[in-house]
């Protein structure tokens, strides 16, 4: 995501970083590979025109104050960091709930934006923080959308109202209509409305698309905009606003490697915020957006804020205790706690999302290194354990060749699979008895030894070392001091 | 698009000021052309006599296209394979249905594999695009091994021998390597079941610079035989899509312009460089 963008500033920067005094010829030649970078990336050329602008006359205006300091580089860095978060959209920005519940969201977007899916992920967040919304299919035009809805609805365990069948039958604005008032009967405090894909061009579906907007005056209309798309992003979202109009956009498709550019065009000609991020195909792959947090990212620094938050809430406070304690204590490492430890990282969401998080995970190598991660593989690992007794899990040693083909069988995996299993698991509690031997964990890895599906990444302990220098926090912004001292 | 031919006019007037070209850029960066071929196009230009602006771009742009044969493969000893791949939501599904209308009305026998087993009502959603144009769907379960789909079609494919079989598969994005992975199994299993004849990657016209790294990736993994361009029928240009022919030398071979089965013509140099220039 924004790779080449972070690549490039990342590369502009660590030269300037080489040099001492920065004169304004510097100036002219870090901003002017800043423009080209945003172009390249998708940019508007009158967007990365201002932005690039604005860095320059910012960094001429405090070159002397810049050039006081021990680090010159850094006062530079700060103003790209300030502007790039500034025209990513400053403060977060939440769902704003309505006086009367429910609380109604509409979607909107082009053709394979991936606005079913994000409807689902939707649900799920709100769901996971305490409320009760209702899907509603008002997507009746695409073959089996209704369908997919409902499935995309029974895997997060959220309600779907869907009375027509779609596939060109039904009225959208009536579904939609109807929809609400289901919700609120049933009491549902959100109301998510998935919409049929549109062109901008198309006037009788953005008509359509007004229609429900007036029929079911939503609290929010949501663009939902896929990470690739390029220089019609402008096109099309000032088709969108003057059509339907929109509060905020949701970013799709952002943990490939698109560059994003076209979501800053979108900012900076409506200044509607990008509210939340789509980052994997799983439905917990979705987060409130975060601008600071994202032009770090694109700085190369990694969102380690999000992690940090991610995982506090995956890991449970009693669990990552109890491991502590048990492993004080002198007992041995199990299964069972090898089982717990992977139901937790599931919880976290997919692994490489996760892992790609960290500071300097943005490389090159790091990246084809993550990709090879294969979450499907804690599913595996899983059913395997599960397929196992508690007197196996305690102890693997007694893991004789039946034992091992009815645990292959239960599981429905290959006797090989089980095999492999033990023996990374074995290796892994050697790992563990060694280091409480010789003296502790290294920081932040307590919860994580032989993670399946890690096998190959063999820089992961070195993590830590790959911090950035610690800045000193000057933001007055809280949210970007959180970050900074997550 | 007005502004273009306003250019164009100025040029051909031959008083071209340097914001003239400014804009001639911006034009063709706005047509998703990509930085470099544009500035390579504008050289072009500039090199050339003022009242021929308007024919040097013209050429410039036909000179990137692609020399490799546009034509959809047909083997007569067995069954046509076709594996569709793209990023997600770019219009493979749609794509395969508009195929199967395309051949089913030139008289050809299709079968059709669902191998996305991955997306919710993928299956359904092609299934009932098979009823829609009379084409025998094979589908396996939902979240099942797709290689084992295809392998299936391809035997089917043959016990009919039927002309083509066309390959649905699940959108993914080029940078997740297992399911890269995935995809040349797929591929493997069809080479073993005779061979595969065209690899289509579907390309969304809206997509930036994106599409170059995609079309790169799906070409290293399963080797792709022609572009299907979609939803031109929309503003975006489908730049992205000329660029891609330039850097891989992959031709594009059919246009999507709809929703529908029938919104779908091969591709056309002349009324794709005239879309571009928006003239
Ligand atoms: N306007 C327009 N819409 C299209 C075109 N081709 C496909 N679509 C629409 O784009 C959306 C996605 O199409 P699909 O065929 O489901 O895309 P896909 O690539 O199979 O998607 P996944 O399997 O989810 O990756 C649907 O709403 C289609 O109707 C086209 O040429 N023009
Ligand atoms: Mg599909």
């Amino acid at each position: 995501m924004f790779d080449s963008l972070s690549a490039r500033f990342s590369s502009a920067l660590s030269s300037l970083r080489s040099r001492g005094r920065i004169g304004p010829g510097d100036i002219d030649e870090i901003v002017a590979e800043i423009r080209t970078a945003l172009v390249e990336s998708d940019v508007a050329l009158s967007v990365a025109d201002k932005l690039s602008e604005s860095i320059k006359s910012l960094s001429l205006a405090s070159l002397e104050e810049i050039n006081k300091s021990t680090n010159p580089s850094n006062g530079i860095f700060e103003i790209v960091s300030a502007e790039l978060t500034k025209i990513l959209g400053g403060q977060t920005r939440r769902i704003r709930m309505a006086k009367k519940a429910p609380t109604v969201i509409m979607l909107l977007g082009l053709q394979g934006a991936g606005k079913t899916s994000l409807a689902g992920k939707l649900a799920l967040f709100l769901k996971n923080q305490g409320n009760t919304p209702l899907l509603v299919a008002a997507d009746l035009q695409r073959p089996n959308a209704v369908n997919q809805l409902q499935q995309v609805g029974a895997s997060v365990g959220t309600p779907v109202f869907a009375p027509e069948p779609g596939n060109g039958v039904g009225d959208p604005v009536k579904v939609a209509l109807a929809g609400k008032k289901f919700a609120e009967d049933k009491l549902h405090n959100f109301v998510i409305v998935d919409t049929a894909g549109r062109l901008g061009v198309d006037a009788e579906l953005m008509t359509q698309a007004a229609k429900i907007r007036d029929a079911l005056k939503p609290d929010e209309i949501l663009l939902v905009v896929d990470a690739m798309l390029g220089q019609d992003a402008l096109r099309t979202a000032q088709a969108f606003l003057e059509g339907v109009g929109f509060d905020g956009v949701v970013l799709t498709k952002l943990d490939g490697d698109a560059r994003g550019g076209a979501a800053l065009s979108i900012l900076s000609l409506t200044n509607r915020p990008i509210m939340f991020a789509a980052t994997g195909e799983r439905p917990a792959d979705f987060s409130l957006f975060h601008p600071d947090r994202m032009a770090s990212r694109i700085l190369g620094l990694g969102d380690i804020a999000t992690l940090a938050e991610e995982a506090k809430a995956a890991l449970d406070p009693d669990l990552t205790k109890r491991f502590e304690e048990k492993f004080a204590s002198g007992d041995d490492f199990t299964l069972i706690d090898f089982l717990s430890q992977l139901q937790a990282i599931k919880k976290m969401g997919s692994m490489t999302k996760m892992l790609g998080m960290l500071p300097g995970m943005n490389s090159g190598a790091m990246k084809r290194q993550l990709a090879s991660i294969d979450d499907g593989e804690l599913v595996r690992t899983e059913a395997i354990i599960q397929s196992m007794t508690p007197t196996e899990r305690h102890d693997v040693k007694i893991l004789n060749g039946t034992r091992r083909a009815r645990i292959a069988n239960g599981a429905g995996r290959q006797v090989s699979e089980v095999n492999n299993l033990v023996d990374r698991f074995t290796a892994a509690q050697k790992v563990m008895r060694q280091m409480r031997n010789g003296g502790g964990l290294p920081p932040g890895m307590s919860g994580m030894p032989g993670i399946p599906g890690m096998t190959g990444l063999a820089g992961m302990p070195k993590i830590n070392k790959q911090l950035p220098p610690k800045k000193k926090s000057k933001s007055g912004n809280p949210a970007k001091r959180a970050a900074e001292q997550g | 698009m007005a502004l273009f031919s306003k250019i164009l006019a100025k040029i051909r007037g031959g008083n071209i000021s340097a914001s003239d070209w400014q804009e001639l850029r911006s034009t063709l960066i706005g047509a998703d052309l990509g930085a470099n071929l544009s500035d390579e196009l504008i050289a072009i230009a500039q090199g050339s006599k003022t009242d021929g602006v308007e024919a040097a771009i013209t050429t410039a742009l036909r000179s990137t296209l692609s020399k490799n044969s546009r034509e959809l493969v047909l083997v007569e000893s067995r069954p046509t394979m076709i594996l569709v791949v793209g990023v997600n939501g770019t219009g493979k599904t749609t794509s395969v249905a508009k195929l199967m209308h395309l051949l089913t009305g030139g008289g050809k026998s299709v079968v059709v594999a669902a191998a996305d087993t991955f997306r919710a009502a993928a299956i359904e959603q092609l299934q009932t695009w098979g009823e829609r144009i009379g084409v025998p769907v094979i589908a396996g379960k939902f979240q099942g091994d797709p290689a084992a789909v295809v392998f299936d079609a391809a035997k089917q494919a043959q016990q009919r021998s039927s002309d083509y079989l066309i390959v649905d598969t699940a959108g993914r994005l080029h940078t997740k390597s297992n399911l890269m992975d995935e995809l040349a199994k797929i591929h493997r299993v069809l080479e073993k079941a005779g061979g595969v004849d065209e690899v289509l990657l579907v390309v969304d016209a809206t997509t930036g610079q994106n599409g170059i790294i995609q079309a790169r990736h799906f070409a290293d993994s399963v080797g792709v035989t022609g572009l299907i361009l979609t939803k031109m029928d929309g503003s975006a240009k489908g730049g992205i899509a000329l660029a891609i022919e330039r850097e891989t030398g992959i031709p594009i071979k059919f246009i999507g312009t709809g929703e529908g089965a029938s919104d779908f013509v091969p591709f056309d140099s002349d009324s794709y460089i005239s879309g571009l220039l928006g003239s």
